[in-house]
C-alpha cells in the first residue's frame, strides 16, 4: 500500500456519455447493487402485498386469539396476539414506510432545490434572506420539533410527509446553492443569457442538470432518514395510527411481548434496518457513480 | 485569531436565536389544542372558569403580544412556571439537564474512544478484511433504527439474561455507583452507536486523505518511523476536520436523546419534553427547545474558534 502506483486516466474512452460512465462506475460498487436489488424486491413486495399473501393485514384467525404464535409454515413470521398474520402486516407496513420515506425525501429535495437555486442564482439580497432563514431553521433542534408537531397535529399520512419533508430541506438548499454559485458564471450560462434565455430557463434547463449528481445522492440518503423518522414517530404513537400497519407501529404493539414473543418485535425492525441499509448503500454507490471530479 | 471577527461571529447568534424563538413560539402556539383542553370535557369546570384560567395563563392575549412578553421575560431569565406542575421552569429544566448531560456525556466519551481508534486502524489497513468489516458494520450503525436496537437489547440483556436493568436512572433504594453504572450501560451504548459509526467513517476518510499528501511522503523519506509518521504527521492533521463533525454532533446528543430517554425512562430533558408535550406545557416546551437551539448555535460558534486554534492555516478576517 505504501508504494504509490501511477494511474493513467487515458484508458477510459473519452466520448463516453455521462450516463454510461455513471453506470460503469455504479457496477463496480457491489454493495450499491445489492442495495438496489433489495429495494426493488421490497418495493415489488409492497406493491403486490395482497397477491403475495393470502391473508389481509387486519384479518384475524380466531383460533389464534390471545397469545402471539411463533413463525410456522402457515404464518411465516408468526401471528400477533390478535391472530393477525405478521408477515402480511409487515408487507403492508412496507407500503406506508416506503411511500412516506420516498415522498418526504422528494418534498425535502424540491424545497431545498428551489431555495438553493433561487439563492445561488440571484445572489444579493435574495441569497441573504434565504440563507439566513436556512441558518435559523438549522439552529432548531429538529427531532424534538417533529415529535412535538406530530403529537399536536395527530397528522394524517400526507401531513406527516409534509412535516418530515418540510423540516429536512436545509442540507439540500445549501448544497444546491453552492452548485449554483459555482456554475452561474460559466460560459454556457453566459451564452444562454446572450441568446435571451429567461432566468427560469437558465436555472432549470442549464444549471440544474449540471448539479443533478449531488442532488440525487442527497435525496437517496434522505429516504433512509425519513423512513427511520417515520418509524420512530409511529413507534411512539405519534405517526401513522393503527389499524394501518407500519413498521414503526408494529413495533409498538410487539414491545409488550419481548419476553414471550421476541420475534414479533425483531422482524419489523429488521425490515427497517435492511431497507435503510440498502438505501445508504445505494446512496454511496450513486455518490461514486455521479461524482464528476473522479 | 482576530478579536473583531470573534465579536462579530458572537453577535450574529443573537438574530439567529431570535429567529429560532419566533418560529418555535408561533409553531407551537398555532398548533391546534392548548393547555386548557384537559378541562374542556370536565363538567365540573365551567366555561367561565376555563376563560379565567386562560386569562391567568395569558393565553387570551393576541399571539404577537404573548410572544413579546415571553421573549422579554425569557431574556431576563424569568422562564415562568410550568403549566402542568406549577414548578419554576428554570428549576425543572436544570434538574433534568443533569441526567441528560450524564447520559450524553458518557455516550459521547464512549463513542470517541471507539470511533477514533477504529477509524485510524481501518484507514491504515485499507482494503483489508478488517477494513471491509468495519465499513460494513459502520453502515449498519448509520442505518440502525436506534429505538428498535434499544428494544432488542432490552429484550436480550434485561428480559432474557437479566444482566442489566431495563430502564430508569437507578434502583429505588439503591442508587450506589455500581447500580447507576448498570443503568447507564444500555442507554449510553445505544446513544453512541450512530456516532461511533459515522465518526469512525469520517476519521477513516480524513486519515486516508492526509496519508496521501506530500508531507507524509516527505516524513517517510526522511526516515521517520511509521509510528511517528502515522500519529505525529498523519493523525494530528486528520483530526482537524474530524473535530468539526464531532463538535457539531455534541449538541445533537442533547436533543437526540429524546428517543433513548423515553425508551429507557431516563429522567432527563428528552423525557421532560415528552411529558410537557402531553399537557401542552408551553413554557417548558419553549425552554427546552431554546436550550437545544442555544446548544446548537454555541457549539457551532465554538467549533469555528477551536478550528482556527488547532489549524494555524485558518485565519478569519
Amino acid at each position: 500500500m505504501n508504494n504509490p502506483t501511477l494511474e493513467f486516466k487515458s484508458s477510459k474512452p473519452r466520448d463516453e456519455s455521462f450516463l454510461a460512465r455513471a453506470v460503469r462506475r455504479f457496477r463496480k460498487h457491489r454493495l450499491a447493487q445489492f442495495g438496489l436489488v433489495m429495494l426493488m424486491v421490497l418495493g415489488l413486495a409492497a406493491i403486490f402485498a395482497p397477491i403475495i399473501s393470502s391473508y389481509t393485514f387486519d384479518g384475524q384467525d380466531s383460533a389464534l386469539l390471545g397469545q402471539p404464535t411463533a413463525p410456522n409454515f402457515k404464518h411465516l413470521l408468526g401471528t400477533d396476539q390478535l391472530g393477525r398474520d405478521n408477515f402480511t402486516r409487515i408487507l403492508h407496513g412496507a407500503r406506508v414506510s416506503l411511500l412516506v420515506g420516498l415522498s418526504s425525501a422528494l418534498i425535502a429535495t424540491f424545497l431545498g432545490t428551489l431555495i438553493g437555486a433561487l439563492a445561488g442564482f440571484y445572489g444579493a439580497w435574495v441569497d441573504s434572506v434565504l440563507m439566513r432563514f436556512t441558518d435559523v431553521v438549522l439552529s432548531i433542534p429538529i427531532l424534538p420539533l417533529v415529535i412535538a408537531l406530530s403529537g399536536f397535529l395527530r397528522p394524517s399520512l400526507p401531513l406527516l410527509v409534509l412535516i418530515i419533508g418540510g423540516l429536512g430541506w436545509m442540507g439540500t438548499a445549501r448544497l444546491v446553492r453552492s452548485q449554483f454559485l459555482s456554475l452561474r458564471n460559466t460560459d454556457y450560462v453566459e451564452a444562454s443569457k446572450a441568446l435571451g434565455g429567461s432566468n427560469s430557463r437558465i436555472m432549470f434547463r442549464h444549471i440544474l442538470p449540471n448539479a443533478i449528481g449531488p442532488i440525487v445522492v442527497s435525496t437517496t440518503l434522505a429516504v433512509g432518514g425519513a423512513i427511520i423518522l417515520e418509524s420512530a414517530l409511529s413507534f411512539f404513537g405519534l405517526g401513522v395510527q393503527p389499524p394501518t400497519p407500519t413498521w414503526g407501529n408494529l413495533l409498538t404493539g410487539s414491545s409488550d411481548f419481548l419476553e414471550t414473543a421476541p420475534w414479533l418485535a425483531a422482524f419489523p425492525g429488521l425490515f427497517i434496518l435492511i431497507t435503510v441499509l440498502s438505501v445508504n448503500f445505494l446512496g454511496d454507490g450513486l455518490r461514486d457513480a455521479l461524482d464528476p471530479r473522479l | 485569531m482576530n478579536f473583531s471577527y470573534l465579536t462579530r461571529r458572537a453577535l450574529v447568534t443573537i438574530p439567529l436565536l431570535l429567529g429560532v424563538s419566533l418560529i418555535l413560539f408561533f409553531v407551537l402556539h398555532l398548533a391546534p389544542g392548548g393547555p386548557t383542553d384537559v378541562y374542556a370535557d370536565n363538567p365540573s369546570v365551567s366555561p367561565a372558569a376555563l376563560e379565567n384560567l386562560k386569562r391567568e395563563l395569558g393565553l387570551d392575549q393576541p399571539l404577537p403580544l404573548q410572544y413579546v412578553r415571553w421573549l422579554a421575560a425569557f431574556a431576563r431569565g424569568e422562564w415562568g412556571f410550568s403549566i402542568r406542575s406549577g414548578q419554576p421552569v428554570l428549576e425543572t429544566a436544570l434538574e433534568r439537564v443533569v441526567p441528560t448531560l450524564f447520559l450524553g456525556g458518557t455516550s459521547f466519551v464512549l463513542a470517541l474512544l471507539l470511533a477514533i481508534p477504529l477509524g485510524i486502524f481501518s484507514a491504515l489497513k485499507r482494503y483489508s478484511a478488517t477494513d471491509y468489516v468495519f465499513t460494513f458494520v459502520s453502515f449498519l450503525g448509520i442505518s440502525m433504527p436506534i429505538f428498535w436496537l434499544a428494544l432488542m437489547l432490552q429484550a436480550l440483556f434485561a428480559v432474557n439474561l437479566r444482566w442489566l436493568p431495563s430502564a430508569g436512572l437507578e434502583t429505588i433504594g439503591d442508587g450506589g455507583f455500581l447500580d447507576r453504572l448498570r443503568h447507564l450501560i444500555l442507554p449510553a451504548s445505544i446513544l453512541a452507536v450512530a456516532n461511533i459509526a459515522s465518526w469512525g467513517r469520517f476519521v477513516r476518510s480524513s486519515m486516508l486523505d492526509v496519508l496521501g499528501l506530500d508531507y507524509i511522503r516527505t516524513a517517510r523519506a526522511k526516515g521517520l518511523s511509521e509510528r511517528l509518521v502515522t500519529y505525529r504527521h498523519g493523525f494530528r492533521n486528520a483530526l482537524i476536520p474530524v473535530v468539526t463533525i464531532i463538535a457539531l454532533d455534541f449538541a445533537g446528543i442533547l436533543s437526540g436523546a429524546v428517543i433513548t430517554e423515553t425508551i429507557f425512562a431516563w429522567p432527563g430533558m428528552g423525557r421532560l419534553f415528552i411529558e410537557a408535550m402531553n399537557g401542552r406545557d408551553y413554557p417548558v416546551l419553549m425552554a427546552l427547545l431554546m436550550i437545544g437551539s442555544v446548544a446548537l448555535v454555541f457549539t457551532n460558534l465554538l467549533t469555528d474558534l477551536v478550528y482556527s486554534l488547532i489549524d494555524p492555516r485558518i485565519r478569519y478576517e
